[in-house]
This record gives C-alpha cells, structure tokens and sequence, in this order.
C-alpha cells in the first residue's frame, strides 16, 4: 500500500520473480527429478496453488488498504474455488476412481496385468538411473 | 455516475459505481473459475482415453510449454506494471505497458495456434478421441479468453487515448488487469495438471 506512488512495485518484482521460480521448479520436480508419480503429482499441484495465491495477493490487490481490501466478496470467490474442487475431485471419484471402463471381464483382468507389467519395468527403469 | 465522489484513493475506487463494478467483475470471476471447474473436470476424467490416436506423452513439448508459460507469466507482470502505473497517473506509462501486455499475449497465442495446428498433422485433433476433444475444448477456451482480453485491452487503449484516465476509463483498466492476471492463474493450472502431468503419467 506505501509503494503507491514508486516508480518500481516492489510487490510486482518479488511475485513475478516467485512465480517463475515456481514454474521452473514445477518443471524440474516432473521432469528431472526422481520422485515417484504420486508424489509429482501432488507436489506440482502443491506448487500450481502457491502460484495462484501470489497472482492473487501480489498481482489482483486482494489485500490493499486504500481500496478497502479491494471490495473483493470473498465469500463469493471462497464459494467458487469450493464448487470448482468438488466438481472436479467428484468427477474424478464418480468416474474414474475404483472401476474400469471395460466391460469385458477377462480384458480387464489381462489390462491389470500389463499395467503391472509396466510398472515394474518403470521401476527397473528408476533402478538404473 | 454517482454523486459521492471521493478526493482520495485509487480513481476506480472513488464512485460507489466503480466500486459495485469492481464487486460484480469478483463474482464474475468466481463463476469463471467454475466454468473452468467442469472443464478440467472432464479433462481429467477423460485423461488417458486416447483411443487410437497418439498419446499426449508422445506430443507434449516441455520446450514450448515453457516458453508460452514464460509469456503469459510475464505478461501478467507488465499487466499489473501497468496500472501501477495508472495508480501513478501516467497515461503514458500504463499505455506502454499495456502494449506490452498486448503483445506478449499475442506471442502467447501464436505459439498456442502454432501447438494445436503442429497437433492435427500429428493426428491429434477434435474428432480424434474423447482425450483430445477434452485438450482441445479446455486449453481451447483459454486461448479464446486470451483472444477476447486482447480486443478488450485494443478497445480500452482507444478509449484512453480519447478520454484520459478518468474513475471510469481507470476502472476499465483496473478490470481487465484483474482479468487478465485471472488468465494467467487458469493457465498455471493448465500448464500443471495438463502438460506437466501428460508428460510424467
């Protein structure tokens, strides 16, 4: 709120700066790091919120004295970001979590072997490195 | 406009109008974020029904990814240089960044057209699979988002040029730079769940 009248936003500097930070080590925990699948996963994820929440506090004036902390209904935004998890989280629990798409038993049964398969060659593969 | 015009504060702030604008363009985000919501939805359930077409491992480019992420990340940063700037009072520099802005985001949706058209000749297209159809439809409507924020900002810059910064053309402004920072947290999320997940699972 006091760098109102700076020539240079040092809130600005310090977001942008995090988020490419953030985008990089996003990248390299997938892409050259040696972590299992499940934990990538949940780390970028992690990682993807952190960047919002700067685009949100740094960059959109959530939080800012001089404008009443934005006028921003946060009810509302808390309300949108709720519906937006249980949409997808309940999609995904509904849907693909717990059957297959397969209605051919014996398929299903030879597609769960190669999945197995494949996972212990990626295991092999995570040995060797 | 109203009559309870503040001396103090940022100019957008000042008419209960800009105020309730401002209030209103919040809510329309959070509905955004929900339309959003269902598509990330599908994109998820529908993640590895590629059918017989290629799978995204084999067509997601860490290389170009990173680029479009880095312009949008950017542009997002000029974006609120420049209504720190209006906050200022230069209409000279929130013109020059918004040009930035501007032109970063067309780069952005260069290399997105560029992607989605290196996609069809490798046989990944709208028609191919429910996988793709779900790519296309969710980062399809991010880049048409950008497409509009684009002619809004050209539209905004006309009318600056004509008026000079006043509570409304600044509430204007101070609108799309929240819309615009909005595309930039959906694309994170696209750049997260979509391309790096593609290319890890």
């Amino acid at each position: 709120m006091t760098d109102h009248n700076k020539r240079i936003p040092t809130q600005h500097v310090v977001g942008f700066v995090l988020s490419i930070a953030l985008t990089l080590l996003a990248t390299w925990a997938a892409l050259g790091s040696n972590l299992s699948t499940m934990w990538i996963i949940s780390g970028i994820m992690i990682l993807a919120v952190i960047q919002a929440g700067i685009q949100l506090f740094m960059f959109m004036h959530v939080v800012e004295f001089e404008s009443k902390n934005g006028h921003v209904p946060w009810n509302m935004m808390f309300h949108g970001a709720v519906l937006a998890a249980i949409v997808v989280a309940g999609s995904l629990f509904t849907m693909s979590f717990g059957f297959t798409h397969d209605h051919d038993e014996e398929e299903h049964q030879y597609e769960q072997q190669e999945n197995d398969d494949q996972e212990q060659q990626d295991e092999g593969e995570h040995e060797g490195h | 406009m109203s009559s309870h015009e503040l001396k103090t504060g940022p100019l957008e702030y000042r008419t209960q109008e800009g105020q309730m604008t401002i209030l209103g363009f919040w809510i329309f985000l959070a509905a955004e974020i929900v339309l959003f919501a269902t598509l990330f939805a599908t994109y998820a359930v529908l993640f590895g029904r590629t059918a017989d077409s290629t799978p995204p491992a084999e067509l997601f480019e860490p290389g170009i990814v990173l680029i479009m992420t880095f312009l949008l990340l950017t542009s997002s940063f000029t974006c609120g240089l420049a209504i720190h700037e209006m906050r200022r009072g230069s209409v000279k520099g929130l013109r020059n960044w918004m040009i930035v802005t501007l032109i970063l985001g067309l780069s952005f949706l260069g290399f997105e057209i560029y992607e989605f058209i290196h996609y069809a000749h490798e046989g990944a297209t709208l028609q191919s699979s429910a996988f793709w159809s779900a790519f296309f439809t969710l980062a399809g409507t991010h880049g048409l988002h950008v497409t509009l924020g684009i002619g809004w900002v050209i539209l905004l810059l006309i009318q600056v040029t004509k008026r000079g910064l006043t509570p409304r053309t600044s509430r204007k402004f101070f609108i799309i730079g929240l819309y615009w920072h909005f595309l930039d947290v959906v694309w994170i999320f696209i750049f997260t769940s979509v391309y790096l997940i593609g290319m890890v699972v």
